[in-house]
């Protein structure tokens, strides 16, 4: 693969230059490559906007810590209660007015309490997606490359702690103190089990890979191994595990929120917001509806910048495998292949539309070589 | 291996006996199960302390306690050593009796969530991986994102209100509005047009017939008032049947094997005369004798496919027993079906068939049919709830390992040297895309067994959820320990199969003895 790819590579002009194809990522590190491919993602750009607003909006309206922010009520405060306490936001002409999401039964003002509620999921999230990444990685790596004593070792005490229940923690630390900090470092601490097995998984099947026994002949050290040679093969299970993770932190902070086990009054979260009005669905509907979107987009866009960074790290599911054997007939190897050359379309617009399904099922795999050449 | 084997499962006790402990520890140390008690002004405050004390050996400290329990629940493991104890709950009801009525529960809720949620979910994430980057799967990742974001109480809750609340007043006068159909119908012919993809002048036709079609049986069923008196009838049944039949022959064998094609649609004809011969039969119909005769229906299928014979007969077997497992759940549909007015008319229901809460309708006494819907009905709610949530990383996993696999040498190989794309996709590729899914299938049931606690609080389920989470609010250990135990060695014993499961299936990854 290695050849031919120099071969297309050195054509002297001629052929139009396709996106991403092999040459535009010539010269480029991998850190710019992986960018490019990541911001050439239309749903995680998008995702990493609104989750800066949501971040922006939660933090300056409601204030971080002891510094006020711009919002004229505060998420404890009981404001006299306003029109039935109906939501006063319109989006034409845009208007927040006196309680844009509305207000409680006994008053509070819904769009505080939903945006402290943001601000402490986030947060927790956050902080429960660092720990349990840093440590699932650390010990599934460790454990998967060195195997014998270590994996036992290692193995033994993820299982003991996989099967200590999430709830029993969060309920210790409601107990003995109130704050999310020790809540987000408490799930952290019992949320890494997947991703160490997930982590252990890939590595027991990639060291048996040949490119770890060159890395070895040539004398590379373990860690160099693991690190250099193992790690970036796995970064895609790690990204996509660790998204997938920190989305399912705000879920499980706010379902032990829901059931009274998480953030306790006088604070408050969006699970304990959707816990406190659900009997009201049918008088307040929107006390029910602001806090459940809230959860919704964070975990969306969470999920979504997850799919960028796969689809921008992962050689192995990238887009243009498929595209880029098919939309380009001037491959020496592509003539050697005659389902390819009659699939091919002629330009590069109709490959989006029509042709796709057809040519999927062809063979794919060319593009694969090629890309492992250029990391 | 057997010593493998063994070192696992002495492993699996110490983590179990270690795990134990924190848990312990951690239920005893977050709070006082005397303080309901304290704060109350009952005269016999003194005496009820006293009696509660008793009972929970509330004057032995925690770490010594935890032996006291480990005692007893030692008996409960190990065969003939003694009588079963795993201590009272603060209602002084004993663990044993609660978990005994807490656990068929709670596995009637999982099991069927599981077991669809994973078919589903794989279906969808290899197809999806079959067509990358097409529309549909665009669409379906975009619909999978969103039921992973989904906190599983709000969807509760919205399931509630419009699954039960507002169906069930639609079932009481089943008129669909106009609008509705029309809404419903626009929906229908976009999914199909997505789903079988095309040029734009092939999709354009497949949406405009799937919409006339689902406009027209929509419309249809609202003129006869079907959802007052659902039934499939046998037209229904054996054209639905030969679909199945086509299907699992395409799926098993290639439409070219006519053998495999004739042995399934022998199933469809078959189904079709016991639709008919097993009317009489229905009436006293129990559990086992619709699980003997699902079991009938499958040898049956696998016998006819033997007798098709030719070169391959395996694949004629197998074709035939799906489409016979199919048509016999059609009949089977159909039969609760018709015994659906029967149920929704009962006194006990009150009009309103859906259940919000619960596992069965308090008082409601009848036949094999009725106690079948009325388990449906309250099942239906909090199944869609757990197989919306964890549909995700089922569809997701699949399609990442589908991908991975169809770009390695081997299924290059195998369509170099001539084979179909069926043979390539279902023998080649999907076989290897499921190596890493055991992995996560089998963690993730273990973790269902005690995962499904919010749905279970949310819908009022009387299962091990419940159980663990009044345990955990009373600080009460006893409760919550037996619950622990009855996951945690399920998580214990599926995480040893999957270890297992990927060795075995994978050669590469060897397991030392």
């Amino acid at each position: 693969m290695t050849t031919i790819l120099e071969n297309t590579a050195d054509v002297p002009g001629g052929k139009p230059v396709l996106p991403e194809k092999p040459e535009e990522t010539r010269g480029l590190s991998q850190g710019q490559i992986v960018r490019k491919r990541f911001f050439g993602h239309t749903g995680a750009v998008v995702s990493i906007f609104v989750l800066a607003a949501v971040l922006v909006l939660s933090i300056s309206a409601i204030g971080l810590g002891p510094i006020p922010g711009w919002w004229k009520y505060g998420y404890t405060e009981t404001p006299a209660l306003m029109n039935g306490g109906h939501p006063t936001l319109q989006l034409f002409p845009f208007s927040l007015g006196e309680h844009p999401f509305g207000q409680d039964r006994v008053g509070r003002d819904m769009f505080a309490m939903t945006l402290r509620g943001a601000q402490i999921s986030l947060f927790v999230m956050i902080v429960v997606g660092a720990i349990a990444a840093l440590v699932g990685v650390l010990i599934g790596a460790s454990a998967g490359f060195f195997r014998g004593k270590t994996e036992a070792i290692l193995m033994r005490f993820t299982d003991m702690v996989i099967i200590i229940p999430a709830l029993i923690a969060a309920a210790v630390v409601a107990q003995a103190a109130k704050g999310p900090v020790l809540l987000a470092i408490f799930l952290g601490l019992v949320s890494w089990t997947g991703m160490a097995r997930l982590v252990r998984g890939d590595f027991l099947s990639l060291r048996e890979r040949e490119f770890v026994d060159a890395a070895r002949l040539a004398g590379a050290s373990n860690s160099r191994i693991i690190f250099k040679h193992i790690l970036p093969n796995a970064v895609g299970v790690i990204t996509v595990n660790t998204t997938l993770l920190m989305s399912a932190a705000i879920l499980t902070e706010t379902a032990l929120s829901y059931v009274g086990l998480g953030i306790q009054a006088p604070d408050t979260s969006l699970g304990k917001l959707i816990s406190d009005n659900q009997a009201a669905f049918s008088t307040r509907p929107w006390l029910f509806w602001w806090p459940g979107l809230f959860i919704v987009v964070i975990c969306l866009t969470i999920n979504f910048i997850g799919d960028g960074l796969r689809d921008a790290f992962d050689p192995r599911q990238k887009k243009l495998n498929v595209r880029r054997v098919k939309e380009s007939p001037d491959r020496p190897d592509a003539q050697g292949v005659p389902a390819l050359v009659n699939n091919a379309p002629s330009g590069p617009s109709s490959a989006l539309t029509s042709g796709l399904y057809q040519n999927l099922d062809q063979p794919a795999d060319g593009g694969e070589g090629n890309e492992e050449t250029h990391r | 291996m057997l010593t493998y084997i063994t070192r696992r499962v002495l492993a699996s006790l110490l983590i179990l006996l270690g795990a134990s402990f924190i848990v312990y520890m951690l239920v005893a140390y977050s709070g006082d199960p005397l303080a309901e008690i304290k704060s109350s002004n009952s005269p016999s405050k003194e005496a009820r302390i006293a009696q509660r004390t008793e009972a929970l050996h509330l004057d032995v400290p925690p770490a010594l306690r935890y032996f006291i329990w480990l005692g007893g629940a030692v008996k409960c493991v190990v065969p003939f050593v003694g009588q079963c104890d795993l201590g009272v709950t603060l209602q002084n009801q004993p663990v044993t009796v609660a978990l005994s009525t807490a656990i068929p529960t709670t596995l009637q809720l999982v099991t069927t969530a599981a077991v669809l949620a994973i078919t589903i979910g794989i279906s969808i994430g290899i197809v999806t991986a079959l067509r990358q980057y097409s529309t549909l799967d665009y669409g379906v990742t975009f619909v999978t994102f969103l039921f992973f974001s989904l906190p599983i109480f709000w969807v509760a809750v919205l399931l509630k209100e419009f699954g039960a609340i507002k169906f069930n007043t639609f079932l009481y006068d089943p008129y669909i509005k106009n609008s509705t159909i029309l809404l419903i119908s626009l929906v229908m012919g976009l999914l199909w047009a997505v789903l079988l993809s095309g040029s734009w002048k092939r999709r354009g036709i497949t949406f405009v017939s799937a919409f006339a079609v689902t406009a027209g049986v929509l419309y249809f069923l609202s003129v006869t008032r079907w959802f007052s008196e659902p039934s499939l009838g046998i037209v229904v049944i054996l054209v639905t049947g030969v679909a199945i039949a086509f299907g699992s022959t395409v799926l098993f064998a290639g439409l070219r094997n006519r053998r495999a094609l004739y042995s399934s649609l022998i199933m469809v004809g078959l189904g079709g005369v016991a639709y008919y011969a097993l009317q009489p039969l229905w009436d006293r119909a129990t559990l086992w004798l619709v699980i003997g005769l699902g079991i009938l229906a499958i040898v049956a299928g696998w016998l006819v496919g033997r007798f098709m014979g030719g070169y391959d007969h395996q694949q004629s077997s197998r074709a035939a027993m799906l489409t016979s497992f199919g048509v016999s759940g059609l009949v089977l549909l159909d039969q609760f079906m018709k015994n659906w007015s029967r149920y929704a008319s009962d006194p006990h229901i009150r009009q309103r068939p859906i259940a919000t809460i619960g596992a069965e309708t308090p008082g409601l006494n009848g036949d094999f049919w009725l106690t079948g819907i009325d388990k449906y009905t309250h099942l239906v709610l909090p199944t869609i709830a757990l197989i919306l949530i964890s549909l995700a990383s089922y569809t997701r996993y699949s399609r990442a390992s589908m991908l991975e696999v169809m770009g390695q040498d081997y299924v290059r190989t195998g369509r170099a040297k001539g084979l179909s794309e069926r043979v390539v996709v279902t023998r080649h590729a999907f076989r290897n895309a499921l190596i890493p899914l055991a992995t996560i299938v089998a963690i993730d049931i273990g973790a269902l067994i005690g995962g499904a606690v919010i749905t279970e609080s949310v819908f009022s389920f009387k299962g091990m959820g419940v159980l663990f989470l009044n345990g955990v609010r009373d600080h009460s250990p006893n409760p919550v320990m037996g619950v622990f135990l009855v996951t945690g060695i399920t998580a214990v014993v599926f995480n040893l199969i999957a270890d297992l499961a990927y060795s075995a299936l994978d050669p590469r990854v060897r397991v030392k003895a």
